[in-house]
């Protein structure tokens, strides 16, 4: 049974007139975070989702974060298993998860005070309770409940209560599973979204199930649209305009995986690692359709040499991995670059080091996809801002991995991994796929490695390629690719290598700034970052500060125009999500202090005296907490003013 | 550019000497068991007049994976352990290419170990060569996991401590294993009949091969060259055959069907006399290749279409599957 035949079977529902709903005032608003938790398992995830694409399509903005716990199956009812799905929904175009919470739903009150202690969760905010713990058989339950319950009421937020399990046994004998349609369709009935597009919603979400599903499940979001319209004193709108161009929603590992099917790649090698996988998981669904494959690899080491083999037997491959399999990669990378075979490496970066935080966001590995391989080994770096361009990124990366024979690698993160937001969708265009495998004769003569003096470039010879039999090889070598250990050689190998940088560098152009040409403070971001940071200059600039921003996408080698920009400002800011030492602490000094990846590039490149502040708890840097940051630093002592 | 007619006169009347294979002088040492092994390679590729071009021999580190350095063929001269994912990459991309891998004891057995496993796992089409010269030569002489019991090395000064593995018995413990062979490099004859069973055989070939290291080890293997009654020669009409010479020189026979897995297992496990010849040869276990579709036919229009038909599922707006009623 295909969607449409059950969209199309899908009965409309006429309101009874004893549910009639009680006329309330509807708010309008300009954007809202609501939030949907429970135990893994009971499917707040797939009601988070829907309720994103049903936003969308309302025309609304939306950008969804995951909310995972670490474990697969933590125990129910605890802090640290809330699993669940957040959505920004707003008027106008989102590109960050934003600050905290306006509205929860939770299915019970444990998960909650982990959403609490993380300090997610806006002061006052309106949360809804399942309320089935409250007459819970165990007195522990039941008291943990009431306790919670008092506390929330007590902090000045607003409760209320839901029967949401009563409430569904009236459709359902296991209410375990639908109470997230339930909860979909109170969703529909606050925000005042269409019903009919939540209907469509499940169908599409079941369309591979029995149609009997389907009708169960639009059964409870009617149930929970109903009671929510009865029960509920408030109402709000976000007005949506619906786009022009055609939009799609996808995350930031799906963008990524079409990106690589769009690219004209043909084989990806992978070794399962957090949060990378589900990239994999994704391509290994559809990458047949289209020839390709993906070969799950022994380990992660075997997936570059896999990846390298392919792309040196003439089809550019991909190999995509986190932190950990990045770090075991490295000396396949090494070997790539120096036999100058082209590549793309992605890694969604995590927590770091060692296991770090799998599933959580960092930007830690800039230096280790820069720096990491041994002795001199230039390589690009790129990093993907928002979750359409971890679809382009890719192809532009095989692009400059095949004019350039280098490694590139592409650094995206667990959070551009897992949030979702809408993009137009991408137009095909025949220049995004490789050109067929060069099998033309070489002529006779041609050198293997005959490196363009100014350029460093060099064409590579396939094998199949009559005449261009050469052995490559990660030892130093000369033009023939024979092993030599010259030191002529060695220098006239290495200069050409790193030329290639610089001959990639001349066609870069200047990075945009965002906000004024000029100012008191620049910030300069990496990354998933970007709609933060941007947002950020829009509310400084609002209240009158001087801030703009620029947001870099080649990391190496870097493009012109950073130096003259931060030349035209006062002072010059990193933001990053990875460790930097706080000035403030005790022993650290200019002597001692460890600035953060891209403060540390930019002032050994340009000795200007940049200035950095970054976050690590794992979560991406939400606006507000980077607009208290910049006006504390361009505003210190006012800000002491109005404290004391 | 050839008509099409052209090109098939070229490739019949294309024919090639030992010297269109040989690349360089070999830097091996004299008496170095990796010559024997290239003499047979290069004639195999001259018998079966295999396209220099369309050959591509890869190799990890170490003496034995200088290898490809040698063959005017393409070669991949790769890193420690690595020989293996870099060869599956080469075929996997590119079934239409003969792909050849020289690997060591140190490079296979240890540092590789894993690939190795997974290797015969995956059963590739790749011709994979051992040479087991039982020492790290290039580091200049450590025990390797294959050094018998007691091998004085520097770091093994007191001699090793640790029973040599046995690469035969681990191939042949390994699901979908489906050719293992055994040699040695003093008998060219057999060397060369069995590196030619292994081209022909489809699927991942293992040929561990027994060689000498004249600069480390240079007397290991004396006992069994003057007592050729410690050779156990495994012959069969599917696996080697004896060619009168051998067949008198090699007193100690044994007929073996290299489809016989629990037997081969039982030859695997001694050491002396040394079994040489084929000891398994299954041609029916399914390439991961083949079972992966590699070398499909891909157009821009089927990608095009591909890529089209995922957009469609995450397109929100305008929708792409009708509406209820709409």
């Amino acid at each position: 049974m295909n969607a449409t035949t059950v969209l199309k079977s899908v009965k409309k529902v006429t309101v009874p007139e004893i549910c009639t709903p009680r006329k309330k005032p509807v708010v309008t608003l300009k954007e809202h975070i609501v939030e949907i938790i429970s135990d893994s398992g009971e499917g707040a995830q797939r009601c988070g989702q829907s309720l994103g694409s049903i936003a969308a399509k309302m025309g609304n903005g939306i950008w969804t974060v995951e909310i995972i716990p670490a474990e697969i199956r933590p125990p129910a009812r605890s802090v640290a298993g809330a699993s669940g799905n957040r959505i920004r929904i707003g008027a106008g175009y989102i590109t960050n998860g934003g600050d905290e919470t306006d509205l929860v739903i939770a299915f019970n009150e444990q998960v909650l005070l982990g959403r609490v202690r993380d300090r997610e969760l806006k002061p006052g905010c309106i949360i809804l309770l399942e309320s089935m713990w409250r007459a819970n058989s165990d007195p522990k339950i039941s008291a943990a409940y009431e306790e919670t319950y008092d506390k929330l009421v007590a902090a000045g937020y607003k409760v209320r209560e839901v029967p949401m399990e009563v409430e569904c046994l009236k459709v359902v004998k296991d209410a375990r599973r639908g109470k997230n349609m339930f909860v979909l369709g109170m969703l529909c009935s606050i925000y005042s979204l269409e019903l009919d597009l939540g209907r469509e919603q499940i169908a599409l979400t079941f369309a591979k199930k029995d149609k009997s599903i389907v009708d169960i499940n639009v059964k409870l979001l009617d149930a929970g649209f109903q009671w929510a319209e009865t029960n509920l004193d408030f109402k709000f709108r976000i007005p949506g305009t619906r786009s022009t161009v055609p939009q799609i929603v996808v995350n930031g590992n799906t963008a990524l995986a079409l990106g690589v099917l769009a690219s004209g790649m043909e084989i990806c090698s992978m070794y399962p690692i957090t949060p990378a996988t589900s990239a994999s998981h994704y391509l290994s669904e559809v990458f047949e359709k289209v020839g390709g494959l993906v070969h799950q690899a022994e380990d992660e080491i075997a997936a570059c040499a896999f990846a390298i083999g392919a792309s040196y037997a003439g089809k550019c491959a991909v190999t995509i991995t986190s932190g950990p399999g990045y770090s075991l990669k490295q000396e396949g990378l090494g070997l790539a670059v120096m036999a100058e075979i082209p590549l793309v490496v992605v890694n969604v970066q995590r927590g770091g080091p060692s296991t770090g935080q799998p599933t959580k966001a960092e930007q830690g590995d800039l230096f280790a996809a820069m720096f990491g391989s041994h002795g001199d080994a230039p390589k690009v770096v790129m990093a993907a801002s928002t979750i359409e361009d971890c679809f382009y990124s890719i192809i532009t990366a095989r692009k400059i991995a095949e004019t350039f024979n280098m490694v590139v690698v592409v650094l995206t993160d667990a959070g551009l991994a897992t949030s979702q937001q809408p993009f137009p969708r991408p137009q095909f265009s025949e220049s995004w796929l490789a050109p067929p495998i060069d099998q033309s004769p070489i002529p006779a003569g041609a050198k293997a490695y005959d490196w363009n003096k100014t350029t460093g470039l060099a064409r590579r010879f396939v094998p199949g390629q009559a005449n261009g039999m050469h052995t490559v090889t990660g030892l130093a070598h000369d033009r023939q690719s024979h092993v030599a250990y010259d030191p002529d050689i060695n220098e006239e190998g290495l200069r050409a290598r790193s030329l290639k940088l610089a001959a990639l560098q001349k066609t870069l152009k200047a990075p945009p700034v965002f906000g004024k040409d000029s100012g008191d403070l620049l910030i300069i971001g990496w990354g998933s970052t970007k709609g933060a940071i941007e947002e950020t200059v829009e509310t400084l600039n609002a209240e009158g500060l001087k801030v703009s921003s620029m947001h870099l996408r080649f990391l190496q080698p870097l493009p012109p125009g950073i130096k003259d920009a931060m030349g035209r400002f006062k002072q010059v800011m990193t933001i990053e999500s990875n460790w930097s030492d706080n000035p403030q602490d005790e022993i650290i000094d200019e002597n001692n202090r460890r600035y953060s990846a891209l403060a540390m590039l930019l002032r050994a490149r340009y000795l200007v005296d940049v200035d950095c502040w970054t976050e690590v708890r794992g979560q991406p840097i939400k606006p507000g907490t980077m607009c208290r940051v910049i006006r504390e630093k361009l505003q210190p002592v006012k800000i002491k003013a109005a404290k004391s | 550019m050839n008509t099409a007619t052209e090109c098939l006169l070229r490739m019949v009347e294309e024919h090639h000497e030992l010297e269109d294979y040989q690349s360089g002088v070999p830097r091996w040492c004299t008496g170095c068991g990796d010559n024997a092994i290239l003499t047979a390679v290069q004639k195999l590729c001259r018998d079966e007049n295999l396209r220099p071009e369309k050959t591509v021999f890869v190799s990890g580190i170490g003496c034995s994976s200088r290898f490809p350095h040698y063959m005017r063929t393409y070669g991949f001269h790769g890193i420690h352990g690595r020989a293996l994912p870099i060869a599956e990459g080469v075929k996997m991309a590119r079934p239409d290419l003969h792909v050849f891998v020289n690997t060591g004891d140190g490079d296979c057995c240890s540092i590789g170990a894993a690939h190795w496993i997974h290797a015969v796992r995956y059963n590739m089409n790749l011709t994979m060569l051992l040479h087991d010269n039982q020492i790290y030569g290039l580091t200049k002489m450590q025990a390797s996991p294959t050094s018998p019991l007691g091998t004085k090395s520097n770091t093994t000064p007191r001699g090793s401590y640790l029973n040599a593995l046995n690469p035969l018995t681990v191939t042949l413990g390994v699901e979908n294993v489906s050719f293992v062979a055994q040699v040695v490099d003093w008998i060219p004859e057999v060397l060369y009949q069995v590196v030619k069973a292994a081209y022909h055989h489809k699927g991942l070939s293992f040929i561990r091969i027994i060689q000498r290291c004249p600069e480390w080890l240079p007397t290991m293997h004396e006992p069994w060259l003057h007592d050729p009654s410690r050779i156990l020669m495994l012959h069969h009409e599917q696996g080697l055959q004896l060619s009168a010479g051998l067949a008198k020189t090699y007193p100690n026979q044994l007929a073996h069907d290299p489809l016989n897995i629990h037997r081969a297992r039982e030859i695997a496990s001694g050491t002396d006399p040394i079994p040489v010849g084929i000891l398994y040869n299954n041609p029916e276990v399914p390439c991961y290749e083949e079972t992966r579709h590699a070398g499909s036919l891909r157009t821009n229009d089927y990608v095009k279409a591909g890529l089209n038909a995922e957009l469609d599922k995450f397109t929100v707006w305008p929708q792409v599957v009708t509406r209820p009623g709409a």
